[in-house]
């Protein structure tokens, strides 16, 4: 069957991969092809390169580093951050990465993921959506990437996955925003609601610091990949390892 | 045959183009990408990659003039993810005919709980024929998928089968003309060795 898919997210900034605690501070981890090859390595499924830099500067970005990344890897990748029309998705995915993600863009301009599915297809358009827990249920987030620009966008988490799904996103990838970076877990909560209303492969962000965190979103969300970063980076949990456990926990993996 | 190139890949349109160059360079095998019909029937080996939709594909091959020069070659030819689809005698997607090389219709996978569509990420595949394409491989082998239409099981053709919402070939070869669902360019090493294998077909 179907393995559950191991994302190490590489949050990219100038050519270096950084991460901080979202989104201030950043420190850098490291250099994009040796973490990329590091992950490759071990037993990673595919990577997310999130460009942190692209989105909130509305500027274009270099990304030279694209192509070096399909030059080196044999796995997927998906690159993130920044890519606001077909112009841009297509140098990128002509540069070589599988997937392209897109967020605020998305938020901004629906209509954007609906002319990136026609033209590239659905299985290459990922549209990643930043949630928070609030008292008025799950609302989407927009302009994360930006401390001065961040906010509600006005919508409602599960209507805008459905609508990203019927406009052709080809997997979601929610970043659970109360969760990211405390690592206090996944938020098993809204994974299992957002499930329930998407049709398409889901990809859980957000909260990763033990392996157990993994066995859960995988056994009780039933998502279909988790994504996660400091973890990874920092040595704490080491992908091969991790997934020895996974497979252990009775959850399909390839190892 | 000319003899410059190792593998002719078939500007089919799609995307993917450069990471299937790339996984060639890694091999080592020489490789260009062309849409010319001339070219493309000297090929001592063609790589049928494809990306998008059914319909699309088979208009931009049909405006190419490339129909009956993919369906008369003689030399091995391996259809990649839709490049594979394509071999089929139609499919479901867009209703469109395609080569007619492989009998059957290719048909979308039907929504199930706990299998979305696309089928996305890594799967084994289960090997029912042995064949040189295959050499070094086992059902113990991983490769990575992204596809929302598959062929049929138990084709006449099949070489290998993938378990999904439902059983589906992930591997056929008839004749000179081989295919793979998945994509070795992006499968591992698993992936390397089938695209090495195929590049050792004459």
């Amino acid at each position: 069957m179907l393995a559950k898919r191991i994302i190490p997210c590489l949050d990219v900034r100038d050519g270096q991969v950084v991460k901080g605690v979202r989104f201030r501070d950043h420190r850098i981890v490291g250099d994009i092809l040796e973490l990329a090859a590091r992950y490759r390595d071990e037993g990673a499924d595919e990577l997310v390169f999130y460009d942190i830099t692209a989105s909130p500067d509305g500027r274009s970005v270099d990304r030279n580093w694209v192509r070096r990344v399909a030059q080196l890897l044999d796995i997927p990748f998906c690159v993130a951050g920044g890519i606001r029309s077909i112009a841009e998705g297509e140098a990128v995915l002509n540069a070589g990465a599988e997937k392209i993600s897109i967020n605020s863009p998305a938020l901004e301009n629906p209509a954007l993921i609906d002319a990136l599915a026609r033209r590239f297809g659905s299985q290459c358009v990922v549209v990643g959506v930043d949630s928070e827990t609030t008292s008025g249920g799950y609302r989407v987030h927009r302009y994360t990437g930006d401390p001065n620009r961040s906010g509600d966008s006005g919508r409602d988490t599960l209507s805008w996955v459905r609508e990203a799904v019927d406009r052709g996103a080809g997997e979601i990838v929610l970043n659970c925003m109360s969760s990211d970076g405390v690592r206090r877990g996944y938020d098993l909560a809204q994974l299992v609601a957002v499930r329930e209303c998407c049709s398409v492969p889901l990809v859980a962000s957000g909260g990763a610091g033990t392996v157990q965190h993994f066995v859960d979103v995988f056994l009780a969300a039933r998502v279909d990949a988790a994504l996660a970063a400091s973890v990874f980076h920092s040595g704490e949990i080491v992908v091969r390892e991790l997934k020895q456990a996974l497979i252990h926990s009775g959850v399909e993996i390839r190892p | 045959m000319s003899a410059d190139v190792d593998v002719v890949v078939v500007d089919s349109g799609g995307a993917n183009l450069a990471s299937l160059g790339f996984a060639l360079d890694r091999l080592g095998a020489r490789s260009v990408v062309s849409a010319d019909a001339e070219r493309i029937a000297r090929a001592p080996r063609v790589l049928l990659p494809g990306v998008g939709a059914a319909g699309s594909i088979m208009q931009r091959l049909e405006s190419l003039a490339l129909v009956n020069t993919l369906r008369n070659l003689q030399c091995p030819v391996l259809g990649i993810c839709l490049g594979m689809q394509i071999l089929c005698e139609r499919s479901e997607e867009d209703e469109t005919p395609c080569l007619g090389i492989l009998p059957g219709t290719v048909k979308r996978f039907a929504e199930a709980p706990d299998a979305p569509v696309p089928h996305m990420g890594w799967n084994r595949v289960r090997i029912t024929h042995d064949d040189p394409l295959l050499r070094g491989l086992s059902s113990s082998d991983w490769f990575y998928f992204v596809h929302s239409y598959h062929l049929p099981p138990k084709l006449a053709a099949t070489l290998a089968e993938t378990d999904y919402s439902v059983p589906f070939t992930s591997i056929v070869r008839q004749r000179n003309f081989c295919g793979v669902q998945f994509h070795p360019e992006r499968s591992s090493t698993a992936g390397a060795r089938v695209l090495r294998n195929f590049l050792e077909l004459t």
